[in-house]
């Protein structure tokens, strides 16, 4: 320990350091998030004139016509936003418990079989009575197929996580199956619309308004979600086991029995989600009808956290940058990942704003000055 | 000893955590051939400022001197080339590894992994100042005192003449705490510079030369430790009077309320923690629990709680009128369900007792949300009595809807007593209630405790400060082991005999070992 050792090393002094916010105010962390979509819009401006020449501001024109343009794409947007929530709204619960359910693609691809089965085997039943069968059995595939790594979960303490996406590509090839056996005509690979003539197990519409119902139902679960959640008893145990296993055993919560309930309940939210996409507007089923929306409603949900409230939004913000960014790729005949980059830039910046919403990054003072005499 | 010269002086430390002033303005000199106590209540600052010392954290003003040159100390690493090492009150050693490749384990220099020279020099530094460590025993092996000297011998091999040890005697029985001082004295005498941070006055009076106190992040002085006393200390870390005796109220109405027969109780892995345990805890007594940590107590509270699965034994409740119920193995529900109120205060607060992102509110409905017959849980019942627990045990906090896990350690658990009592309980479990409190909160702990003693409540109370389990409880069970070491009376207990009866079966042996 010689003392020119110890005036070497000098004034090292860390450049800035990051701590932990307390709180801040609800004002002061939309300011945040509103100053990060801007950044974000500059950002993918520069990009895109500098990749393709482009006028950002027309682009940005092109993105919000794809989602605005006319009425039928706004009542595409309202679609896609609503089945979008449905799925988050679905993972809620479970995600509130820490019980990481992805895989919310495979719940809604089995509801979704399910429906199709119904309405393809079942077509002979009267229609209401055809319909509350689709409805109740959609509904329980669901909620098996989030039961099962949840009874797993439960009993051994599995990892719900490999679990439950596993069990994706089981309802995946499952649906393929089916989609082999009724193809229509044969060889070609498509299901085809069901019962496209006498119209057997399709939802009513509204008025002129095809997707109307859809979006009414969606609505309700929302709200009915939002309720369990807040004010139930239910709702109370899912935050308790989502916290600590140990304080939920502490009162007396079993906690597998709260695992599994919930997952039921997931699970069968998902179902209705395959449900209304098949009795609803698609009148059809392939295998990739959840179309990757049990993983976009893992950040639909995340974004929110985990409030059916907040949700709306992000569902709202999702929904509209994919019709968006299509809509550029088509207008502008570029690849459809250009769309995509931009999306992902924004994501990144609206992701990356919450940083900043928690932690604060304190700079160095102008105080370490005295090593220099 | 007039003019010597600081081995470290501090000048005009601070530090800030967020809202925080952790540290504000410290000033602080620290001697070789001195042991310097650091004493303070809990969140002080104590520890932040010995933590910069260490390189840990880097204050934001202030500057700090090593034999009067100004240093920046910016690692450990670089703490370390100054001579200064410290000894956390978490160990940091590798479970798998000897004590001496945790030793060597990290060091720079070439030829530092001679494990055959370096469990030479490590018996050279226990022979200098008395350590007793064997370089070859494996650290899951060894008891927390032994750890704990591994740590000292880490910071003397690698040359540190500096050395900070936090909270060192908080987890050792009296005879280790005696081994301890011991070397310290030593190590003394031999001319390293020595801090302790503690918030045990009579440990400061026995051990240290020199006190200095912090309150609330700021240095209110330092003395000669030999002209102060206990008294003055604690004014200076409180900053006002306060009472230093606990209340022993005559224990009124004693009849038994649980008695325990038997009882074998195994953790996870199947290890045996609790072994053939008996006894009767009364109505209107306070019940002490003393042990080394891991000894069994935490088993013991939570199969009575009906949290733990119990392999043999019972436990009786026994109701005022002479009749009795079984509640081996019943779950809380259960037990509530069958008349017997019963109120656990758990060691782990925030991860059992609360739910650290609830706020007030919530938490105070915890136990009693399944009330009523409606799917929703009732709001305004658990609000009016969380208002009553803040208004009464006087929590700091800015509002209800505060998530607990923002209240300062006092507050957390006032709220968890509070809720726990607010139940007029017949049976108080609780473990290690005052852990990490500042001085007022534990003794409003203690007053609410002896208050539930008045009711008629029997109190099981596993303490770790077995100056406070003397002082408080009425009668003081012992485990060894997992297995009843013996029942001595409060009173009458001598500390070196329930220390004994902690490290060996009814302790009869008093000799040196």
């Amino acid at each position: 320990m010689s003392s020119n050792n110890k005036t070497a090393i000098k004034n090292k002094e860390p450049f800035f350091h990051i701590t932990k916010r307390k709180h801040m105010e609800w004002y002061q962390s939309w300011t945040v998030r509103i100053l990060a979509i801007i950044l974000a819009l500059v950002i993918c401006a520069v990009i895109t004139s500098i990749t393709t020449g482009l006028d950002p501001v027309s682009v940005y024109g092109t993105m919000f016509k794809g989602a605005f343009g006319t009425q039928r794409k706004i009542w595409i947007l309202g679609k896609e936003v609503a089945i979008l929530l449905c799925v988050s709204l679905a993972l809620t619960p479970a995600f509130r418990m820490k019980f990481w359910n992805l895989g919310g693609e495979g719940q809604v691809l089995i509801g979704a079989l399910v429906t199709a089965t119904c309405m393809i085997y079942l077509k002979s039943l009267p229609q209401p009575l055809l319909i509350v069968v689709m409805l109740v059995t959609s509904v329980a595939a669901g909620a098996v197929w989030a039961g099962i790594p949840a009874f797993f979960k439960a009993k051994w303490d599995t990892n719900e996580t490999l679990f439950t996406l596993m069990m994706n590509y089981v309802a995946i090839q499952l649906v393929a199956y089916f989609v082999i056996v009724w193809e229509v005509p044969k060889g070609s690979g498509n299901v085809g619309i069901i019962n496209q003539n006498e119209m057997q197990g399709w939802l009513p519409v509204i008025g002129d308004y095809k997707y109307l119902l859809n979006i009414l139902i969606i609505a309700g679960v929302t709200i009915a979600m939002h309720i369990y959640l807040k004010y139930s008893k239910h709702g109370y145990e899912i935050s308790v086991v989502g916290e600590s296993y140990s304080t939920a055993r502490y009162v007396g919560i079993r906690v597998g029995r709260i695992i599994l309930r919930t997952l039921l309940l997931s699970g069968a939210v998902c179902g209705l989600a395959g449900f209304l996409m098949v009795a609803g507007t698609d009148h059809t089923i392939t295998t990739t009808l959840a179309g990757g929306r049990g993983f976009l409603g893992v950040m639909v949900a995340w974004l929110a956290h985990f409030s059916p409230g907040g949700m709306i939004l992000s569902s709202f913000l999702l929904g509209f940058l994919e019709r968006g960014a299509s809509e550029i790729s088509a207008m502008y005949q570029l690849n459809q990942s250009f769309g995509d980059i931009l999306t992902g830039i924004i994501l990144f910046f609206i992701i990356g704003s919450e940083f900043f919403i928690h932690y604060k990054l304190s700079f160095r003072k102008k105080a370490g000055k005295e090593g220099e005499e | 000893m007039d003019n010597r010269i600081a081995a470290v002086s501090m000048r005009n430390i601070k530090k800030v955590f967020g809202t925080v002033q952790a540290n504000d303005g410290v000033n602080l000199d620290i001697y070789r051939g001195e042991i310097l106590s650091l004493l303070g209540e809990n969140g002080s600052g104590k520890t932040t400022l010995m933590n910069m010392l260490s390189g840990i954290y880097y204050p934001d003003e202030g500057q700090i001197y090593i034999d009067g040159n100004p240093v920046t100390i910016s690692s450990p690493y670089e703490a370390f080339t100054y001579g200064i090492g410290m000894i956390h009150q978490h160990f940091k050693l590798v479970d798998v590894f000897t004590a001496a490749e945790n030793i060597v384990l990290g060091l720079k220099e070439p030829g530092g992994l001679d494990l055959a020279k370096a469990s030479e020099k490590i018996r050279q530094i226990c022979d200098n100042y008395g350590f007793d460590v064997d370089p070859n025993q494996k650290v899951y092996n060894m008891s927390v005192s032994q750890k704990q000297t591994v740590e000292i011998v880490k910071v003397l091999y690698r040359g540190a003449d500096i050395l900070i040890l936090d909270e060192p005697t908080a987890v050792l029985t009296p005879q280790e705490v005696d081994k301890l001082f011991a070397v310290l004295r030593n190590m003394r005498e031999d001319g390293k510079a020595i801090v302790i941070i503690t918030h045990k006055l009579h440990e400061v009076e026995e051990l240290s030369d020199r006190v200095a106190v912090l309150r609330k992040g700021r240095f209110i002085g330092d003395m000669i430790t030999k002209e102060t006393n206990a008294q003055e200390m604690t004014n200076m870390m409180v900053g006002h009077e306060v009472k230093l005796n606990i209340e022993r109220p005559e224990p009124q109405n004693v009849k038994p309320r649980i008695r325990v027969d038997g009882l074998r109780v195994r953790s996870r892995d199947g290890i045996l923690k609790l072994d053939d345990v008996s006894f009767t805890a009364y109505a209107g007594e306070i019940l002490g629990v003393a042990g080394i940590s891991g000894c069994g107590q935490k088993e013991l509270l939570e199969s009575i709680a009906g949290l733990k699965r119990v392999r043999s034994g019972t436990i009786t409740y026994i109701n005022d009128d002479g009749t009795e119920e079984d509640i081996t193995g019943r779950n809380p529900v259960d037990i509530a369900a069958k008349g017997v109120a019963l109120s656990f205060v758990p060691e782990d607060r925030l991860g059992m007792g609360l739910v650290a992102n609830m706020d007030i509110t919530d938490n105070m409905m915890l136990r009693s949300f399944r009330k009523g017959r409606s799917v929703f849980t009732d709001q305004k019942t658990p609000k009016e009595l969380a208002q009553k627990v803040v208004d009464e045990l006087d929590v700091k906090t800015s509002g209800l809807s505060t998530p607990v896990s923002r209240l300062s350690g006092g507050n957390v658990q006032k709220i968890l007593v509070g809720r726990e009592i607010s139940s007029s309980p017949t049976v108080l479990l609780s473990a290690y209630v005052v852990r990490g409190l500042d001085i007022n909160s534990s003794y409003t702990i203690y007053d609410l405790i002896n208050q539930q003693k008045k009711n008629g409540v029997a109190v099981i109370y596993v303490g770790e400060d077995l100056d406070v389990l003397l002082e408080l409880c009425d009668r003081i069970l012992v485990l060894c082991g997992g297995k009843v070491s013996g029942i001595v009376d409060g009173p009458t207990a001598d500390k070196r005999q329930i220390g004994m009866m902690m490290t060996r079966l009814g302790g009869e042996t008093s000799d040196e070992q």
